[in-house]
């Protein structure tokens, strides 16, 4: 039986009484405070860049990897280890279970060569993970996401311009997740060493065909294009991360205390901390999962079953057109 | 700052830790509704009733508009389902409605094969969607679901009890659909004998296992308003979109002589609590129960169906995907094949007959060609019969000629007896008359 769409005079206008079609927006709320968030960060980056400090500061709390194990003696590992920690915190009845990613080690090498592939690896391992469940036939009401939803790459503050290995990691990765650059301990660079940075970086981003968060090819109408213009000026966020509180003008505010000064961490005279937060977590948390779902990882799924199909088709000596139909 | 909030008990593998102070992903359903809102909702009901029962009445007035619709036609031979799509918006919310209506059903006089048709369209949602999550490249965010969310059951209000074809097509789609039985035209029962009814209705539901929607009770804003109406249930409903004129308000109602009957009043029917369920307390969850409950086991029973197991180790990762594929390939073979066959032995046919044809014309020409001949050896037999006739008449005539010149001479000269003689020699021994 054929569809028809016809428009119709909608309630609510004129003599019409109230339908309660809108009630649904409430229902869903309902629906997301009742089963929760899951939210997964990855970080990147050399030893020192202050990572575990810029993640406790963004979720006001011990949610890094140094937090939670012993770390009385700290050796840089020889490898790279992903190491996954997670935590369940609230706010205001929204739960959520964050899951902090680090990886030690990396950069930290001589030779540095492929330290991207345990990464890239764990990346994939996750899409994996979510597939194999998904194509269960007895399959869980929610499939559990431990799918990496932004990855942050720790930029050291040169000043100059991106290392080889900045370039060469991000130019991978970039294509199998959600990076966002940021630049780490910020309090070294002035403001117009800082925009010059900035600059270099992003040029470099361009030149090298870098696709950062938020990802042009994917806003999705107007209004997103000229609000994630705006953002695109200004990455990489230059970034200082702090869990002290200091007394600034009477009041407690999170900052690093210097004989020359208190830099304050959510001050925007200071630092782009904010502007990090708010994007990460107050206004693009759902869009850098949805993201990563309906893009990053369907990417993945082609790959895998068409690399599946090839190898069957292959054993069964068809041509390949028999195994992937029109979809393609 | 917002105060520090209490984590509750972590679930595994994750601890839970205080917050300091406020970070702000209590944005997270804002953030999560607001992408909801830009893309706009999608709902989907099927109303299944006998003709007559007011079920297109009832959708115009849940709805508050007039939806088009050409008046139905009773004269089908099964039941056919008729679906329109409506576009509807209240202030920022999009709505994509599907009303599908049941067309023909219980106008049969066997009625065995009804829930047919009902039942297949169902499962070709489910199939649709199946399909579009197995393929390859997908669009599942942007894919317009057609999968009902819920049915309403429309019971004439005969005051009695339900009838056989109600129980079995409620059973049968009880597994399928979120079930919501209501009686409609409700106006026709006094309120002693609808208390009866609908005690007798309940019982029998549960008295032959059919699974109506129960709405939701383990969310504790709604739970003590589900509850009160899964008690109410059937909802006695009564539809208009007529607006009369009750104290200074026009109101939607029933005007008869005795009375009007006030759709949105409470007392007079349950149209006010079947909104309040359908529409602005549960319709998240009846979307939900479909994806996650008729949806899967639609799907599980499919994959099962076509052999395929979670334990098979060889199987994964993508047997399910690429075996379908698969046997949805062979099965297209096979049909090309069946149809390569048929062809074939069609045109084998063809040429057989062909051959007979050639074989039969063949031997027509030859029967033919044999006749020709005869008639030919004949008509030369004949004409050389004629021919020997002829020469025989013309030697006749010839002699008789002779004969009667020499006779006439033989008379001039006194008779001639060597013609005599000739004569003689040559006639007959009686003709000699000397």
């Amino acid at each position: 039986t054929p569809h028809s769409c016809k428009t119709v005079p909608g309630p609510g206008m004129g003599d019409f009484s109230y339908v309660g079609i809108d009630a649904i927006l409430e229902q869903m709320r309902r629906k997301a405070m009742k089963q929760g968030f899951e939210l997964n960060i990855m970080v990147v980056g050399q030893s020192g860049l202050g990572k575990s400090t810029l993640m406790n500061t963004l979720f006001k709390s011990k949610v890094s990897r140094k937090s939670v194990q012993a770390t009385s003696q700290e050796k840089i590992p020889k490898t790279i280890h992903i190491k996954s920690v997670s935590h369940d915190i609230e706010e205001k009845g929204v739960r959520m279970k964050l899951t902090v990613i680090d990886t030690p080690g990396f950069g930290d090498q001589i030779n540095n060569e492929n330290c991207w592939q345990p990464i890239m690896k764990f990346i994939n391992a996750q899409y994996e993970q979510y597939l194999q469940e998904e194509i269960n036939i007895n399959r869980k009401k929610r499939i559990p996401d431990s799918r990496v939803h932004c990855c942050i790459y720790f930029i050291p503050p040169t000043g100059h311009c991106l290392r080889p290995l900045d370039v060469e990691f991000m130019r991978r990765l970039s294509k199998v997740v959600n990076i966002v650059p940021v630049i780490a301990k910020a309090d070294t660079l002035t403001l117009e060493e800082r925009d010059f940075f900035k600059q270099k970086i992003r040029e470099e981003l361009r030149a090298n065909g870098i696709d950062v968060y938020p990802q042009k090819e994917f806003d999705e109408d107007a209004e997103d294009r000229m609000i994630n213009d705006k953002i695109r000026e200004m990455i990489p966020f230059a970034v200082v991360g702090s869990d002290q509180e200091y007394q600034v003008n009477g009041r407690r505010l999170l900052g690093r205390k210097t004989k020359w000064g208190t830099i304050e961490v959510e001050n925007i005279a200071h630092c782009e901390f904010a502007y990090l937060r708010d994007l990460l977590i107050r206004t693009h948390m759902e869009n850098i999962k949805d993201i990563t779902s309906s893009i990053h990882y369907e990417v993945y799924r082609v790959r895998r079953l068409n690399e599946n199909n090839t190898a069957v088709a292959h054993a069964n000596g068809l041509p390949q057109h028999h195994m992937t139909s029109h979809e393609m | 700052m917002a105060a520090t909030e209490i984590a509750r008990q972590a679930g595994e593998g994750a601890r839970a830790v205080p917050l300091a102070g406020h970070v702000g992903f209590d944005s997270m359903p804002d953030q999560l509704v607001n992408k909801s809102v830009n893309h706009g909702f999608c709902f989907n009901i099927l109303c299944v009733g006998e003709t007559g029962l007011g079920k297109s009445t009832l959708m115009d007035t849940l709805f508050n508009t007039k939806f088009e619709g050409e008046p139905t036609q009773h004269n089908q031979p099964g039941v056919q389902l008729k679906s329109n799509t409506y576009e509807l918006q209240e202030s920022n919310v999009r709505l994509k409605l599907t009303v599908v209506n049941t067309v023909g059903f219980g106008d049969q006089i066997n009625k065995e094969d009804s829930y047919k048709s009902i039942v297949e369209f169902i499962d070709t949602q489910f199939e649709a969607y199946l399909q579009e999550e197995l393929k390859i490249k997908r669009t599942l965010h942007s894919y317009h679901d057609t999968r009902i969310h819920a049915c309403l059951y429309f019971i004439a209000p005969t005051g009695h009890s339900l009838k056989s074809l109600d129980l079995v097509t409620m059973k049968k789609l009880d597994s399928k659909v979120n079930i919501i039985p209501i009686i409609a035209k409700s106006d026709a029962i006094s309120k002693s004998e609808l208390t009866k009814f609908k005690i007798k209705i309940t019982s029998e539901l549960v008295s032959n296992g059919v699974q109506i929607y129960q709405f939701p009770t383990d969310d504790e804003t709604v739970a003590e308003i589900n509850s009160t109406m899964n008690g109410h249930l059937p909802f006695a409903v009564v539809g208009s979109t007529e607006e009369v004129k009750i104290g200074n308000k026009m109101v939607k109602a029933r005007q008869y002589p005795w009375g009007t009957v006030q759709v949105e009043n409470e007392n007079h029917c349950d149209f006010v609590k079947l909104r309040e369920m359908l529409i602005r307390v549960n319709m998240e969850d009846l979307r939900e129960q479909t994806h996650t409950r008729h949806y899967e086991l639609y799907r599980r029973c499919k994959l099962e169906e076509m052999g395929f197991k979670d334990t098979d180790p060889d199987c994964k990762p993508f047997s399910l995907q690429e075996t379908y594929e698969a046997k949805r390939n062979e099965f297209m073979g096979d049909l090309q094949k069946k149809e390569e066959e048929m062809r074939q032995m069609f045109v084998q046919r063809v040429k057989e007959k062909e051959a007979e044809l050639k074989e039969a014309e063949k031997e027509l020409h030859e029967k033919f060609d044999r006749l020709k001949k005869l008639h030919q050896d004949e008509k030369k037999k004949l004409e050389d019969k004629k021919k020997s006739l002829d020469d025989e008449l013309n030697g006749f005539k010839q002699k008789k000629t002779a004969a009667e010149l020499l006779q006439s001479q033989a008379q001039q000269a006194g008779g001639s007896t060597t013609l005599k003689r000739d004569k003689e020699r040559k006639n007959k021994p009686w003709l000699c008359t000397e």
